[in-house]
This record gives structure tokens, C-alpha cells and sequence, in this order.
């Protein structure tokens, strides 16, 4: 009774959605899918600000839709983050965070203090929308959903409407929500960097059905995704920092299944951080090792083998101990090495991206 | 010379029934405003229509249907009768019942677009901030779509100001009751007091062009808001 339960047909004209689903009522959660794929229309469904033509939807065992039922968005209890911050412009920033807060149900769990603190706009509370940065917008929308205090943060690309440099800025925020919040997240994304950076669990949507869904690393290690990631195919592995060197600026981080070094990024030793491996940046080999750039070297086996999005491309899966590692190679140097299920493997890693 | 007594009597006449109507139509055209801004009904166009159709209709075709509707053998006559409130047509109220009618595209009008503009997502925020619809109304669209509230009522009351055709039929010249100054103007045109009739037309001539010079000049304002 701890998850969420969500089944809804929408059938409109060039656009239909038919799912059926059960989410975690923990961590984040990224619903993850190209443009159309309905991933936006879910959470509204889940929202109520849509209305399918067919639907259940019970949240930790409390019914908000179903043949009878009708809960409308206002009665739900629900935070929920838009693209576009969609502050209201005749508010002040402080205004803005007041209006869910005085609306809210009394039990408070996040506090106006705390929600100003997370998303750091201390500093912005007396200023008007329209005198605030694309960033600093979208860190007050944050905080004003979670002033409500929800049992539920549903963000709908909250990062989609900003450059880079804004993208950078809030992030960290995200970041720290993750960490801090009990609350599940439904994180609407078609950004393969966010949710490798955010997510717990990983739902993937393809023209209104959902393709895959399970914990991240699982999911991403699947080679049967009917979506091709490209240059973003890769896994994240949770890890520990275990050791720094601090003469060459270099962390050691362990997984299970062997560790990895990567630039130094200040984490301290001992601290959980997860690790991102793409494809295009894992190499195989056989034989005995020889002088090479490349710091990290494991052992694995072939454990699949799939074709890549080019016919040149193969992607292969090798587990690394408890840990599965993808990596891209032509066919070529697959037939040449002899690449086969089962077959033990030296995998080389050129780089690997820290992300917390 | 300035104005006598009469004249005074029909400026305040004018202004009753102008306040009156202003009033009545922000009440009674905000939620037609806000059906048609909002509804994806079939009946949007005909509603809209039958909202607009005083703009194009001459004034005397509404008074004489007014007439009859609200005149003693008419349907609303009839209920006025049974209510005790007597028959509309030549008091002071008849006279706000057409005016309402009269003026309605130029208060549901600027509402509607107020609210077009707006869009769905100021709406969807406040729900999901807790507001009730009615909540939301209040501490969302009124303030956001306040421009358009206050351009309905000054364009509503000045209209009704200006009115004459309707007036005349559904309310004759009745001194007190339903000489307005446009009817005042015309009776001293008719009996030549040009200078009594200078008086009143001046003044008219001069509130109109100050509630158009607010109303222009007031534009970027409203553009922003939207």
C-alpha cells in the first residue's frame, strides 16, 4: 500500500496513452521518453489536470480516481513543478511561496524556512517574477511546490525551458533534493544526463505505452529498450568513495563488483556517489594487458550482445561481479576478438563521470 | 446660464442608471465572459453571437422587442405581473433591463479576452497550490485579468451613457424616471433651446473623449497584464 498505483487510457485525435503501472512510493522516479511519448500527460493524469478517458489511480492506498471517484487537483495532495516556472507575476517571490503554504493542510512537513533554504532564495523573497534570472525562477517554482507541503513532487522538465549554465545552477538543488526529501518524485525528463543524475527507478515511454521500467542500473543495462539512447547508452553504478590520491588528484570509488578511479571532485571518503559509464568509453580486449593511457581496467564476462542504433555498432553487456557494464564497438572488432556470450573479457574504461 | 433644473435631473438620472447597469452587467457578464473564454462547447459561437448582436443591432429593434417581451401581454410581463412588480416598460428598472442588454458585448467582451489571454496554466498552478476554482477566481484571475475588468466597466458605463435608441422605446421621456440626457438633449433641440442643448451635448462630448483618452492611454498597461 506504500506504492502508486496509475492505469489511464487517453484516446485523442493523433495522440493515444494506455497505461498501467506501479510506482514506488520512494526516491525519484523518472518517467523518461522522446517528445510525444506521453510521459508529460501521465503526470498530468496523475496530477488531474488531464482527464483521461479511462482511469484508476490510487496513491499509497488512497483512491484519487477511479469509475466513482473523482479527486480534483486542488484536493490532492500534490506539489507539482512546471516546465516554465509559471510564477504568478502579480505575487512577489515570497508571495508566490505563501499561497499553497496558506492553503495547505496544517500537518507541515516542509516548512516555508526549509523550502526557501533548499532551493537557496533567501536572498530573492521580496523581488517580483519578472525580476528574477530563467534559474532563479525555476528554483522558486521548486520551493513554492514543496511549501505545500505534498506527499508527492511531480516535476514536468523542470530543467527543459533552460540553457545550460541555468541547467548547471539548479541541478546541485536537485541534487540535494534527492538526498533530503522522504517524499517520492515522478521527474519527467527526455534528458539521459538528468535522470542518470537523479533517478532511483526508471520508467521508460515509447508513443504512449510504457517500454521498461524497473531500478535504474537494472534498466539501463537492458539491451531490449525499443528507444535507442545513442551516444547516451551507458549504466550508472552505485558506489563509495574509498580512497583519494591526492598527489595525481584522483578518487577511488568502489561498486559492487570492482572500483574505478576518476577525477577528484572533493566527495570525502566514505560518502555514496554514483558513477556513469557510457558505452562509447568502454572498450574490450583479450590477452595480456600492455602499456596503456587508460587507468581503469577490469575483468568481465560477455554476458549479451545486441545491435546498436548503426549497423556498424554492436552493444555488448559484461558483468562485472554484482555490476553490469555496457559497451559500444564495431562489428568488426567483435568478429576479430571473437566477442561471445559467456567469454571473459578485459573491459578498459576511458573516463567515467562522478555525478553526485 | 448653465444647467437647469431639469437638465440636473436628467445628468443624475443618467448617472444612476449607468452605475446601475455597470454593476449589474459585471455580475451577470463575468460568468458568461469566463464560459466563453473557457468552454469547448458547440454553443460558444451561438452565446457569443447573441452577446454581440446589440453591437450591430439598431437600438429601436431591441427596444421594440423589449417592449414586448416586457410589456403586459408579453412573457416576462406576465411574470412581473404575478410577482407584483407591475410591468417594466416606461420606469426606471425597464429602463435597466434594456441597458443591460444594450451594453452587454461591451462588458462581456473585454472579460472574455482578459481571460483568453490568460491561458489554462495560471489556473492549473493554482489548483495545484490547493485554490478551489472559486478560490483561484478570486486570488488569480481577477487580479491577472484586471485590466479587462476595468476596461468592461468604463466602456459599459459610458455606453450606457450614450444610449438614446432603446431609452426611447422601452422608457419614453418620463421627467425623473426616464429622461436621460441624451433624451433631454434631443427635447431641447426640438423646443430650439440650442444653448440648454450646447450645455449638455458639450458635456457629453467632453466625458466621452475623457473616458477614451483613459482607455488609450491606458493600453500598454493592459497588454502587459495579458
Amino acid at each position: 500500500m506504500e506504492n502508486i498505483e496509475a492505469l489511464f487510457r487517453v484516446e485523442w485525435p493523433g495522440f493515444s496513452l494506455n497505461v498501467d503501472l506501479t510506482l514506488p512510493g520512494r526516491g525519484v522516479t523518472a518517467l523518461f521518453g522522446h517528445s510525444g511519448s506521453g510521459k508529460t500527460t501521465l503526470l498530468r493524469c496523475i496530477a488531474g489536470l488531464e482527464r483521461p478517458t479511462q482511469g484508476k489511480l490510487s496513491f499509497k492506498g488512497e483512491i484519487w480516481q477511479n469509475e466513482h471517484t473523482w479527486l480534483p487537483t486542488h484536493k490532492r495532495p500534490l506539489g507539482y513543478v512546471f516546465q516554465e516556472a509559471s510564477l504568478f507575476p502579480h505575487l512577489s517571490v515570497l508571495g508566490n511561496l505563501r499561497y499553497g503554504i496558506k492553503r495547505a493542510s496544517t500537518e507541515h512537513k516542509v516548512s516555508l524556512e526549509l523550502a526557501v533554504d533548499l532551493l537557496g532564495i533567501a536572498h530573492l523573497l521580496d523581488r517580483k517574477p519578472d525580476r528574477l534570472s530563467g534559474g532563479e525562477r525555476q528554483r522558486v517554482g521548486i520551493a513554492r511546490a514543496l511549501a505545500v507541503s505534498p506527499e508527492i513532487l511531480l516535476m514536468d522538465e523542470p530543467l527543459a525551458a533552460l540553457d545550460l549554465k541555468r541547467k548547471q545552477e539548479i541541478l546541485p538543488y536537485l541534487e540535494r533534493l534527492h538526498d533530503e526529501l522522504e517524499i517520492p518524485v515522478l521527474y519527467v525528463s527526455h534528458s539521459p544526463d538528468e535522470v542518470a543524475r537523479l533517478a532511483d527507478h526508471l520508467v521508460v515511454m515509447d508513443e504512449g505505452r510504457v517500454v521498461a521500467h524497473g531500478p535504474l542500473s537494472e534498466t539501463l543495462a537492458r539491451l531490449d529498450l525499443p528507444i535507442r539512447l545513442g551516444e547516451d547508452a551507458g549504466v550508472v553504478l552505485d558506489a563509495v568513495v574509498a580512497e583519494i590520491d591526492d598527489r595525481w588528484h584522483l578518487a577511488r570509488v568502489e561498486f559492487a563488483g570492482g572500483s574505478l578511479w576518476t577525477r577528484d571532485h572533493g566527495i570525502p571518503v566514505g560518502k555514496h556517489t554514483r558513477v556513469r559509464v557510457l558505452a562509447r568509453d568502454v572498450s574490450l580486449a583479450s590477452g595480456e594487458p600492455g602499456l596503456s593511457s587508460i587507468q581503469n581496467m577490469l575483468s568481465g564476462h560477455v554476458d549479451a550482445v545486441a545491435d546498436d542504433d548503426h549497423p556498424g555498432l554492436l552493444l555488448v553487456r559484461v558483468r562485472i561481479g554484482n555490476s553490469s557494464i555496457l559497451s559500444r564497438l564495431t562489428k568488426r572488432s567483435a568478429a576479430t576478438l571473437g566477442i561471445e556470450v559467456g567469454r571473459e573479457m578485459r573491459v578498459q574504461i576511458k573516463s567515467v563521470a562522478l555525478m553526485e | 446660464m448653465g444647467f437647469s433644473d431639469a437638465d440636473l435631473a436628467a445628468i443624475w438620472l443618467t448617472l444612476r442608471l449607468a452605475s446601475t447597469t455597470t454593476a449589474l452587467l459585471l455580475l451577470i457578464g463575468t460568468p458568461i465572459a469566463w464560459w466563453l473564454a473557457r468552454t469547448r462547447s458547440m454553443w460558444k459561437g451561438p452565446v457569443g453571437a447573441v452577446v454581440a448582436l446589440p453591437l450591430v443591432l439598431p437600438p429601436t429593434v431591441l427596444g421594440f422587442y423589449l417592449l414586448l417581451i416586457l410589456g403586459p401581454d408579453g412573457p416576462v410581463g406576465r411574470l412581473t405581473h404575478l410577482l407584483g412588480l407591475g410591468a417594466l416598460p416606461f420606469t426606471f428598472w425597464g429602463l435597466v433591463v434594456g441597458s443591460v442588454f444594450y451594453s452587454m458585448p461591451f462588458v462581456v467582451q473585454p472579460i472574455q479576452n482578459a481571460i483568453e489571454a490568460l491561458g489554462e496554466r495560471p489556473l492549473e498552478v493554482a489548483a495545484t497550490l490547493r485554490a478551489s476554482p472559486l478560490d483561484c477566481f478570486f486570488t488569480v484571475v481577477l487580479p491577472l485579468a484586471r485590466p479587462g475588468f476595468i476596461t468592461a466597466a468604463i466602456l459599459g458605463f459610458s455606453h450606457t451613457v450614450g444610449e438614446f435608441g432603446v431609452v426611447l422605446m422601452l422608457g419614453g421621456n418620463i421627467p425623473g424616471v426616464t429622461r436621460v440626457v441624451s433624451v433631454q438633449i434631443y427635447d431641447h433641440v426640438e423646443a430650439l433651446e440650442y444653448a440648454q442643448a450646447h450645455w449638455l451635448a458639450g458635456s457629453m462630448v467632453i466625458f466621452s473623449f475623457l473616458v477614451l483618452l483613459t482607455l488609450y492611454t491606458r493600453r500598454p498597461n493592459l497588454n502587459k497584464a495579458g
